[in-house]
């Protein structure tokens, strides 16, 4: 079956990618060998975010497990902006999918600078920009405002021509408001959920369990709030949506293409196991099969505007 | 799918997984002390280095009453041995949580998802130090596991071996008979139910006095205090040492950057794929937050 799919003017083959910062394709290529890219389980390699500046990550403990998903505060380890260009980006070139770099910044400037450095690559196929952080001018985190998400993107639409996703975070009151600013900023799609706030308590002492106090939730325990979000997102702007949150199988990305999403991302469940995006996508192709549909044509946005709230 | 085998090592010895996960029927489950042997048949995987180790989630029963367990977990093999129709794994498990209990519950003929062999194995004795003539080995509880496949590895090599093991009670013990019966072993617990009546770590602290220790290789795999006491005796004497470490967990192939470990010169190394076998000296404590949950 024919699955292909258009993000902003970028034809890929299927609709399942993975998420940012849920899959280390050079980590993997060191524990599975060359045999990771003979079937690759994602149509677009989605890169961990990247900072100007290295970063070391949060203290441990980084994660815990709760009823069908897990707490995460990694705290966006990586290279650096050299480093990655350097040591990560040469590797990466060398997977058999287009390369989306996810960057992030602590303001304005910066962001522009980070994407003027990564654009410029011809290894680049696409950028995400993770808005999930505070403007250090404002003080506001730029995903949770509409101005602050509008005026990033005045400021780096204009540094980059390749396809420009904003990764938006659910915890909002209103992420279709987001949306509808960084459509309006000239966004050419939008990635939800990113995780949700969350916090554990140890065993035993009741003292926070996390190095770095709380984190974001994930996994199936936040999909049914991650498909609403990308239907409400969906109906509200015209640019590409890509869905994300708790998917696991070929019937749960189903969902989200139904609810308006172009395409898919497969998160959490790849720790599962490393060929879930695989599995996702053939399973996909029987659960359409299954819907009555012979191609992804029809589909999106079904449930988008026919549901009041 | 393209074939599960294996492609040859890396340079740290490490043997490289098949990229997906994949089914394994359990072949056996028995009690040794107050653990349990589990076995399953891996029919399409490479034989494991010892020191690597599997992630491993029940195909049934995983997650359905309470919503957890719902990641993988990560198991040291205990032994590989080629049976007929692939290599038969061998994993040491104590039920203190939703994960370990599901898996010490399989029965025979169960499904077992395995994705692995991950991670870096231990080192030969002069790949750690080149003029090593023999090896101590150190475990504690459950920890016991990655030894007694090195322990067998080495013995065929015909490294000259020391073999030291602890546990707190009778109820946490088990695992001495039946993956290392072939050797001879000192014990230590800390009620005195076996051994010397202590820890195993006052065992390696009277050997590291003798002479032929300087040249010796250390190898320890246990909770985390254990380690750090290990590490720190080894420090002192400049014996040199490999840990096989654990933290919590989510993937085992350095996609979720969950399981950091301080490095002794600052920042953090990914234990799944940077160890979980480590050089003591690497590393700035043992004591890790959050591991030996």
């Amino acid at each position: 079956m024919e699955l292909g799919v258009d993000i902003a003017g970028l034809r890929l083959d299927h609709p399942v990618i993975n998420g940012s910062g849920t899959f280390d394709a050079i980590a993997a290529r060191r524990a599975f060998g060359d045999a990771l890219l003979a079937e690759f389980p994602f149509s677009m390699f989605v890169s961990k975010t990247i900072t100007p500046e290295a970063r070391a990550g949060n203290p441990p403990p980084r994660i815990f497990e709760t009823p069908a998903g897990m707490i995460n505060s990694i705290g966006l380890p990586n290279k650096g902006l050299e480093g990655f260009l350097a040591q990560d980006l040469p590797q990466l070139a060398e997977l058999p999918v287009p390369l989306c770099v996810s960057v992030m910044a602590r303001s304005h400037g910066e962001f522009a600078r980070l994407v003027e450095a990564v654009t410029v690559r011809d290894e680049v196929a696409a950028l995400e920009l993770n808005v999930s952080c505070p403007n250090v001018e404002s003080g506001l985190i730029v995903g949770e405002q509409a101005p602050e998400t509008l005026s990033l993107l005045e400021t780096v639409r204009p540094v980059t021509t390749k396809p420009l996703i904003v990764k938006l975070t659910p915890n909002v009151a209103d992420p279709a408001a987001i949306a509808r600013a960084a459509e309006e900023g000239g966004a050419d799609a939008v990635s939800l959920v990113n995780t949700l706030k969350a916090t554990a308590m140890a065993p035993g002492t009741l003292e926070p369990w996390l190095g770095a106090g709380r984190g974001g939730l994930s996994g199936p325990a936040i999909r049914p709030v991650a498909l609403e979000q990308v239907r409400s997102v969906a109906a509200a702007v015209s640019i590409a949506v890509i869905g994300m949150g708790g998917i696991e199988s070929g019937g749960d990305a189903l969902d989200f293409l139904a609810a308006g999403a172009t395409a898919v991302a497969v998160g959490t469940a790849n720790f599962r196991d490393p060929r879930a995006g695989a599995r996702v996508r053939s399973e996909l192709e029987a659960a359409l099969s299954a819907a009555g549909f012979a191609s992804l044509d029809g589909l999106g946005g079904r449930i988008a505007a026919s549901t009041s709230t | 799918m393209p074939p599960l085998t294996g492609s040859k090592p890396a340079s740290d010895g490490r043997v490289i997984a098949p990229p997906a996960r994949r089914l394994c029927e359990v072949v056996e489950n028995r009690a040794t002390g107050g653990y349990r042997i589990f076995s399953a048949l891996d029919g399409s995987g490479p034989e494991p280095r010892a020191g690597q180790f599997y992630m491993l989630t029940a195909a049934d029963g995983w997650g359905q009453r309470t919503g957890r367990p719902y990641l993988p977990r990560a198991f040291s093999v205990a032994e590989a041995t080629p049976a007929d129709g692939g290599v038969r794994l061998d994993f040491l498990v104590e039920a203190v949580g939703p994960g370990t209990e599901r898996l010490a519950a399989l029965d025979p003929g169960d499904g077992l998802w395995v994705t692995g062999p991950l991670g870096r194995p231990f080192s030969a004795p002069r790949g750690v130090v080149p003029e090593a003539t023999g090896a101590i080995l150190v475990g504690g509880g459950i920890g016991l596991a990655p030894l007694a496949i090195l322990h067998r590895q080495l013995a065929e090599r015909g490294v000259p071996l020391r073999t030291l093991l602890g546990f707190r009670d009778r109820e946490h013990s088990g695992g001495v008979d039946e993956l290392f019966g072939c050797c001879e072993v000192r014990l230590a617990s800390e009620d005195g139910h076996v051994g010397h009546r202590g820890y195993v770590t006052d065992l390696l602290a009277v050997l590291l006095e003798g002479a032929d220790a300087q040249t010796a290789v250390v190898y320890a795999c246990g909770p985390p205090a254990m380690l750090e006491t290990v590490r720190a005796l080894c420090s002192e004497r400049g014996v040199a040492a490999e840990l096989a470490m654990e933290t919590p967990m989510a993937c085992g192939f350095g996609a979720c950057f969950g399981c950091a470990v301080p490095l002794a010169d600052g920042g953090y190394m990914r234990l799944c794929s940077d160890g979980p076998v480590v050089n003591a000296a690497d590393i700035e404590t043992a004591l890790v937050a959050g591991s030996g949950h």
